[in-house]
């Protein structure tokens, strides 16, 4: 009792010979078909290479286009030629070229021996597959497909939208119902010579002949007319990337490829030495470890998503997302202030407390980034130079959170600062910004400026930070948005304290021991009114109570 | 090396900000007359570049010419250097096990011991000229014509003699894994970062023997400060940043060297790099990034330009003054460098291999796993 295997080979001939060899020698007789357009005289070389061995043999040689019924007939052609040459096997493999076994041949032969009415073909109804590339599915089965994918594929295309169009469908011959699945599997004598010998085989390679890659559906569903038993999973571990070619496994793999329920593998890189010597000889039996297809799964799950979803808020050489698919997007979450340090003496240090996070002082000041401890050099080498930073503000605020990822970073903002920046922050749904308007013209009234002079920056601020309120209020901004106007915030301080932290947050615990407290602004009414007096508009601040006092208020 | 015009108006005061925002704005390429004249355009370009290459192909002399070793996939690396002898038994032999089979150097009037050390080597061809380096397009023109000569077909690697190339996977997959990758992937580019390489202490400072691995001596790079636009125009990115422009160029950022640079092209005889590596022509060779929000595999040159010798090195360039197309504004940049200063910040990271440089962001193994 033994099994037998059909190679497929185009290419690296000399790694094809080496594992038919290895089959061979293992009891297990080959047929190898060779694509008819390999040069004579490789396949001369090819054929003295194994010429010591009998039970390698080699099929009619048809030339094999990917995707077309050319790959099922020489399939069919070496299997037939396997069964009627080795009578004694009981399962036949279908393998490739860059096939490689990564376990011991006499652990699949005694697999399939304790199967021996098994058929291991993955085998699923178009309706439930989730893995073609390209959007057909069903759609192979019912359409006409005489243009080449590979080299006419406007032709291809432009076939398969006029078909839609006008609405044109093959008629499925009766009893089949198309299923696809792996193109590697391994059957039993009885089911594939059921297949073969099918009385209705003329007609169904006549349909098949114009399904689009019937290596991947003809057997796969024929075997369902024939077989008692079926186990849909493939033996051969093939993995496909993002456009649906198989990724091919390198040295590096080796660990890999030992945790592999998986009998064989597919596509090795031919000059993958280190795989070919360790699988090779049988001395890998030992050092198998405990299957983990779990872990190839994550693995190649996750190459899969960095190709296509990328590091969110990462800008970088190869991935530089256009502002619909996140190009407005930075890698996590943070935190705008705006007016707060106006209004606390202490904000700096409860915020810093009470919410577990980096607290910056105002990042965007024009004269210098003031990072947390005014450090000169930031995390990841970021310059406090304000030119630097000017010269491209979304680069450096997406590298610094980028740079800080797992540390929320909190920074203050204000009509003061250079305003670049901030159109990206609330488009940026990582952002969470805390807005106290009006805030900026406490300072002003502290200072000891002339009135004049306090009046006019008064003005200048006041437009910054309203043209800022309209970016910020629009209904396009992703930013988590909370504004208070100054007389709103004054009035009860300490609800918008705990939502902020709320909103920091979310999963905190915020029973705040203390609040910050808020700067005496007994007579700032006064000093909004002499504004107004001098003709200037102070809208910012809401409505101020002209009598406001908050110098024996207690905030905690 | 080359400064590059900007076109981008600042506006620094103003919450609305304007749409010449240097980023995010990139269009889809679209059908109109305004991008069918652009590209005319270009290919006029393209074409120019090709010409001037072919007029001064006279100007190299050959020294050691072994290109009929040439065999077909052969992986090709093209140079163009001055005074080396000190960088290139390692610039050699790193590139050389990663699947290099033939190396294509012009040598640019060394004094010292580069010749000679070349001139031996079995897989080298070598070219000698004493031609301007400016007047060539920082030696684009020659390395052009080599391309364009030997590199047609072929996976074509263009280096400085300071840059040692890393990707992913680079100690278990030689190039001829990854070209085979790109091919696969139907990428005819690949992108690579210039990351600096400093060390600890004032830049004159280090100890290196030559064949030394130079990241054992320089064995910092700033990790995190990389600043990306987009220039529309060919579709390439534009990166400024690092330890250079940080340290160098605090107060005119435009002015920092660029850092994006696309080394490894599948060649074909009618491409033409537009400055340095940094762009090539027709423009879909610069789409080495995805913008759908997906990664593409990239790669990292390690930028050994500090290694000892740089200080004096600086002050001879400032007298040559033939490596910038405006080199007044960097005679202060020169002088910086002759000052011997130090790069190291607390806030520098220590290169410890190719999987940190991807878990910082730096490249990326796309979907090659």
């Amino acid at each position: 009792m033994s099994f037998g295997v059909v190679m497929l080979c185009h290419t690296a001939l000399d790694r094809a010979a080496q594992v038919a060899r290895h089959w061979a020698q293992a009891g297990c007789p080959v047929v190898i078909h060779l694509d008819r357009r390999v040069p004579d005289r490789d396949r001369d070389r090819l054929a003295s290479a194994l010429a010591d061995l009998p039970a390698v043999r080699f099929s009619a040689r048809i030339a094999c286009e990917w995707g077309t019924f050319s790959l099922v007939r020489a399939t069919n052609l070496a299997a037939t030629q396997l069964l009627d040459g080795f009578p004694d096997i009981t399962h036949v493999l279908l393998a490739s070229g860059a096939c490689l076994p990564i376990r011991p041949v006499a652990e699949l032969a005694a697999h399939l021996a304790a199967h021996p009415d098994t058929d291991f073909i993955e085998s699923v109804t178009t309706a439930d597959v989730g893995w073609t590339v390209g959007g057909l599915n069903q759609e192979r089965f019912t359409l006409r497909f005489p243009f080449s994918w590979k080299k006419q594929r406007r032709l291809f295309d432009g076939y398969v939208r006029l078909q839609r169009k006008i609405g044109f469908q093959r008629r499925i011959p009766d009893g089949i119902v198309p299923h696809l699945g792996s193109q590697w599997w391994c059957l039993t004598r009885r089911s594939l010579q059921a297949i073969l010998a099918h009385p209705d085989r003329p007609r169904h390679d006549r349909y098949f002949r114009r399904v689009w890659i019937p290596d991947e559906s003809y057997f796969q569903t024929l075997v369902r007319t024939v077989s008692t038993k079926i186990e849909s999973r493939s033996l051969t571990l093939c993995k496909f990337d993002f456009q649906g070619r198989p990724h091919v496994f390198y040295d590096d793999h080796l660990h890999l490829l030992r945790q592999s329920e998986a009998y064989v593998a597919r596509k090795i890189w031919p000059q993958a030495d280190l795989l070919y010597r360790t699988f090779l000889t049988d001395a890998a039996a030992p050092t198998r470890l405990a299957p983990n297809p779990a872990k190839i799964n994550r693995l190649f799950a996750k190459a899969v998503e960095r190709r296509i979803k990328g590091r969110p808020g990462l800008f970088m050489q190869s991935r530089f997302p256009t502002a619909r698919r996140g190009g407005n997007l930075s890698a996590g979450p943070y935190g705008l202030f705006q007016g707060f340090d106006e209004l606390f003496q202490d904000f700096h240090p409860w915020l810093t407390r009470n919410a577990g996070v980096r607290v910056h002082g105002h990042l965007f000041a024009p004269d210098r980034v003031r990072f947390a401890d005014d450090e000169r050099v930031y995390k990841g080498g970021l310059s406090d130079s304000a030119s630097l930073r000017d010269y491209n503000p979304r680069s450096f605020l997406t590298n610094l959170v980028w740079n800080t990822r797992g540390e929320t970073q909190c920074f203050h903002f204000g009509p003061g600062d250079v305003q670049d920046i901030a159109s990206f922050i609330a488009g940026d749904p990582n952002a969470r910004a805390f807005i106290i308007s009006g805030a900026f013209a406490v300072p002003l009234w502290r200072s000891n400026r002339p009135f004049p002079e306090i009046r006019a920056e008064a003005a200048r601020l006041q437009k910054i930070e309203s043209d800022l309120i309209a970016r910020f209020d629009h209904p396009d901004t992703k930013a988590l948005t909370r504004i208070w106007s100054l007389a709103e915030f004054v009035e009860n301080p300490a609800e918008p304290l705990l939502q902020l932290l709320d909103d920091l947050n979310p999963r905190g615990q915020h029973r705040p021991a203390d609040m910050p407290q808020l700067v005496p602004l007994g007579g700032f009414g006064a000093f909004l009114q002499d504004l107004r007096n001098q003709g200037m508009h102070p809208v910012m601040m809401g409505d101020f109570p002209a009598n406001f006092d908050n110098a024996e208020k207690n905030l905690t | 090396m080359n400064s590059w015009p900007c076109r981008r108006p600042l506006s620094r005061i103003g919450a609305r900000v304007s749409s010449a925002w240097p980023i995010g704005d990139l269009r889809d390429s679209e059908v109109s007359l305004a991008a069918l004249w652009q590209a005319y355009r270009l290919r006029t370009r393209r074409r120019l570049l090709l010409a001037r290459a072919f007029r001064r192909r006279r100007q190299l002399t050959p020294v050691a010419d072994r290109t009929a070793a040439i065999r077909r996939g052969d992986i090709l690396c093209f140079l163009c250097l001055r005074n080396e002898a000190q960088r290139l038994p390692f610039l050699l032999g790193h590139h050389r096990k990663l699947g290099v089979r033939h190396f294509l150097v012009v040598d640019n009037a060394s004094t010292d011991a580069t010749p000679q050390l070349l001139r031996d080597q079995p897989d080298v061809s070598l070219w000698q000229t004493g031609a301007s380096y400016k007047a060539s397009r920082f030696g684009m023109d020659w390395l052009t014509w080599l391309l364009m000569r030997h590199g047609h077909g072929h996976w074509c690697l263009t280096l400085d003699a300071d840059e040692i190339l890393v990707y992913p996977h680079w100690q278990t997959r030689p190039l001829p894994a990854l070209t085979d990758w790109l091919d696969r992937q139907g990428q005819p580019s690949l992108g690579a970062l210039t990351v600096d390489l400093y060390p600890d202490g004032p830049v004159s400072q280090a100890q290196y023997a030559p064949g030394q691995d130079p990241a054992q001596v320089l064995q910092w790079f700033d990790a995190g400060n990389y600043q990306v636009q987009v220039q529309p125009r060919m579709r390439n990115l534009w990166i400024q940043g690092g330890a250079r422009a940080r340290a160098f160029f605090a107060q005119t950022p435009r002015r920092a060297p660029t850092l994006n640079k696309i080394p490894l092209v599948r060649w074909h005889w009618r491409y033409a790099y537009v400055n340095s590596t940094h762009a090539l022509l027709p423009p879909r060779l610069n789409q080495v990034y995805a913008t759908d929000g997906g990664e593409l595999t990239s790669g990292v040159l390690l930028h050994t330009k500090f290694l000892p010798g740089i200080v004096e090195r600086s002050a001879e360039e400032k007298v040559r003054g033939e490596h910038f197309a405006d080199g007044a504004h960097y005679a202060s940049y020169y002088d910086r460098l002759t000052q011997d200063p130090v790069l190291h910040t607390p806030a520098s990271s220590r290169y410890t291999g190719w999987r940190q440089l991807e878990a910082l962001g730096l490249m990326s193994r796309g979907g090659w796993v």
